[in-house]
């Protein structure tokens, strides 16, 4: 059934078709919206769940990392100081091996106070090792959540799905909803192997010396880099059963470029209509995005980025002393492999509108700039 | 000869970790031998972090979720809550917290799970300062003591928590105090808690004889001191905080002969020593004072 709901509802519906058995949440501007309709799916029973409405977001995680290690299939939603909170909780459901899912609401981190769209909040959590998926559009929203569990699930490994404050998280958008029916097609109950049971006690998460620690680290480094396919191969399943499917990177008029900008979240939706009005204006430029950033998709932007004579990269985010983050690793991507130059671009911070007007701004320099070396461009910022 | 009063089922093995003479483990065996054997434990940054054993050792055989420092409450309840969705009713879930994480850092989401009423037991061994990171001050740590942070120059001053009236102030099920001089009371007491749905939350006096500069083989002398000089008094609190109860059966000792047997305290003269026995006693009176009042309350 189609439905006009904003974007926060998605991953409420995508939360209740994916049969979540234990919700944590704390309220935080712009995600409330859905832990508000998940906790009404609760009470009216369209969701079999139990909802600990708890302190803090650092516990919201903490009781996700509890109902997980019970064996059972576990979420929670957050955004910017949220999110920093559960930095230490982050650490311990990837060391705790948990498919534990969460949604996060990307919002500009205080002070000063802000609401509004950016980045930083969940890329400063680039290292704990969460898989992390940025969503363009409600009903990709809505769909990454099943995705998201059976990725998590498959690698024992956390999940978190992104999108943009307000620019998705409050914009109504037709969403096909999904329900369990369908979703018990393409996603299996969860009943994992190792879990808290009495009749086979095991000590999880005891003291380990060096002898043994940095084996385990290497185990979750190799569940990241199997990530890569299973995402792959979890996208074909669910374009299986629903017809529809994301990929890891989406090119967009990519294949005779000569100029790429790279982008992420809903800048990717305006950043195909400017390739449109450009490419209508005879220049060959294309756009990519980026929708997996963890594991990073090294070969697969490789395939399509070295094939252009420039690329430009947008940035909502800004790793302050560095460059922005995106633009970072897709220099890592091409390392020694080419010598495209590469731009950065930093835009939109603190949820300024990054408009047509802006990556045409964006592209425009891009051709023109003679001086890649200079990494960071910051664009419409009020010296 | 007399018959055996303490359950011979072991679930804790003789491989821990643990100092000698310490509380906290001769805790642990007897809440487990109250419990038996359908018992998840979840346990934070604490001593029993690593008095359980190194991986892939333990020396405990039941189920236990070692969390983060501040996290031991609010863990329970989210296992709690996905055994109950697993179907598993049971299991009961005990967190196992010391003084540091319960009084201090764990304080917030221990308040939160029981706001909730979320259904497990607390149990907090409280050896009065955080002995695994090497005897520092927590809130829980007595007026007049010696700590690493609380040096003789600069000893404690400020009183040891309310950690019972603020627990109290939850309403929760049931409340105890428990030292582990007297394990057939601990033991009863964590039966009982067991009996009720909801959090309850009991506080058992562990002497640390490494952190309180003691000699081992005076741990449970201790521990009797503590309560008979009503340093610790023995109290349950039940009724969601509405009844209170008092163990008064005991002969009285003095305060100095607790004090003086524990370096913590050695720097402390006779007349600071007098200070805190004066305080102590009243605090006991109003303790008394308290059951007394709510006793008196018709309907309770």
């Amino acid at each position: 059934m189609k439905k006009v709901i904003m974007g926060n509802h998605a991953v409420s519906y995508g939360v209740r078709a994916s049969e979540a058995q234990v919700i944590s949440a704390y309220p935080i501007t712009p995600q409330t919206h859905i832990v508000e309709l998940l906790s009404e799916m609760c009470g009216n029973g369209e969701i079999n769940a139990k909802f600990i409405k708890v302190e803090s977001e650092h516990s919201a995680m903490a009781a996700c990392i509890g109902a997980s290690a019970a064996g059972t299939r576990a979420f929670t939603a957050t955004s910017s100081q949220g999110l920093l909170l559960m930095h230490e909780m982050l650490h311990w459901a990837v060391g705790a091996r948990l498919p534990i899912v969460l949604a996060n609401v990307n919002r500009a981190v205080g002070p000063p106070w802000s609401i509004w769209t950016d980045q930083n909040d969940s890329l400063s959590q680039r290292d704990v090792g969460w898989f992390q998926i940025y969503c363009e559009s409600n009903q990709e929203t809505q769909d990454t959540v099943p995705q998201a569990f059976k990725i998590a699930e498959q690698l024992q490994m956390p999940v978190m799905l992104v999108l943009d404050a307000f620019f998705l998280s409050h914009t109504y958008e037709i969403v096909d909803i999904i329900e369990k029916e369908q979703v018990r097609k393409f996603l299996p109950p969860y009943n994992p192997e190792i879990k808290i049971d009495t009749k086979d006690p095991h000590s999880f998460g005891n003291l380990a010396g060096p002898d043994m620690y940095m084996e385990l680290r290497y185990m979750i480094q190799e569940a990241m880099e199997k990530g890569l396919d299973v995402i792959k191969k979890v996208d074909d399943e669910f374009r299986e059963v629903f017809g529809r499917g994301y990929g890891l990177i989406e090119p967009y008029r990519c294949d005779d470029a000569e100029i790429i900008l790279v982008t992420s979240g809903t800048v990717a939706s305006t950043t195909r209509a400017v390739i449109d009005a450009m490419r209508g204006e005879g220049v060959a430029i294309g756009a990519l995005k980026i929708r997996v950033f963890r594991p990073f998709p090294f070969e697969e932007i490789f395939a399509v980025l070295s094939k252009a004579k420039k690329v430009a990269v947008i940035d909502r985010n800004i790793s302050f002393g560095c460059h922005g983050i995106f633009f970072q690793e897709i220099k890592s991507a091409l390392y020694g492999r080419t010598d495209i130059p590469v731009l950065g671009y930093i835009a939109g911070l603190g949820g300024r509108d990054v408009t047509p007007g802006v990556i045409r701004e964006i592209a425009e320099n891009a051709i023109s700039n003679k001086n890649p070396e200079r990494y960071i461009n910051w664009i419409g910022v009020k010296r | 000869m007399k018959p055996a009063t303490m359950p011979t089922e072991e679930l804790m093995g003789s491989g821990h970790l643990a100092c000698q003479g310490c509380g906290a483990t001769q805790a642990m065996r007897f809440a487990l031998k109250a419990l038996g054997p359908d018992t998840a434990l979840v346990i934070p940054a604490c001593c029993w972090a690593v008095i359980d054993g190194s991986f892939p050792h333990s020396c405990i055989d039941l189920p236990i979720y070692h969390t983060a420092f501040e996290t031991a409450a609010v863990v329970a309840s989210g296992l709690k809550a996905g055994l109950e969705m697993r179907g598993d009713t049971k299991t009961t879930v005990m967190a196992w917290a010391g003084d540091g994480g319960t009084f201090d850092i764990g304080l917030q989401s221990l308040s939160g799970a029981a706001e909730r009423n979320d259904d497990f037991i607390y149990v907090c061994y409280d050896n009065e300062a955080y002995m695994n990171t090497g005897i520092q001050r927590s809130s829980s740590t007595p007026v007049g003591a010696w700590t690493t942070t609380t040096p003789v120059t600069n000893y404690k001053r400020e009183p040891k928590k309310n950690m019972i009236d603020i627990m109290a102030a939850h309403s929760i099920p049931y409340i105890a105090t428990a030292s582990t001089a007297y394990p057939h009371d601990f033991m009863r007491k964590i039966a009982k808690a067991n009996t009720f749905r909801g959090t309850k939350y009991i506080q058992i006096f562990a002497p640390c004889p490494t952190g309180w500069k003691l000699a081992p083989e005076l741990s449970v002398k201790m521990a009797r001191l503590a309560v008979t000089s009503k340093m610790y008094p023995l109290l349950e609190i039940t009724d969601h905080g509405q009844k209170l109860e008092v163990w008064k059966d005991f002969e009285p000792t003095p305060i100095a002969e607790y004090m003086k047997a524990q370096g913590r305290f050695r720097h402390l003269s006779d007349a600071e020593i007098a200070g805190i026995e004066k305080d102590v006693e009243a605090k006991w009176e109003r303790l008394l004072a308290k059951e007394r009042m709510l006793a008196s309350i018709p309907g309770l």
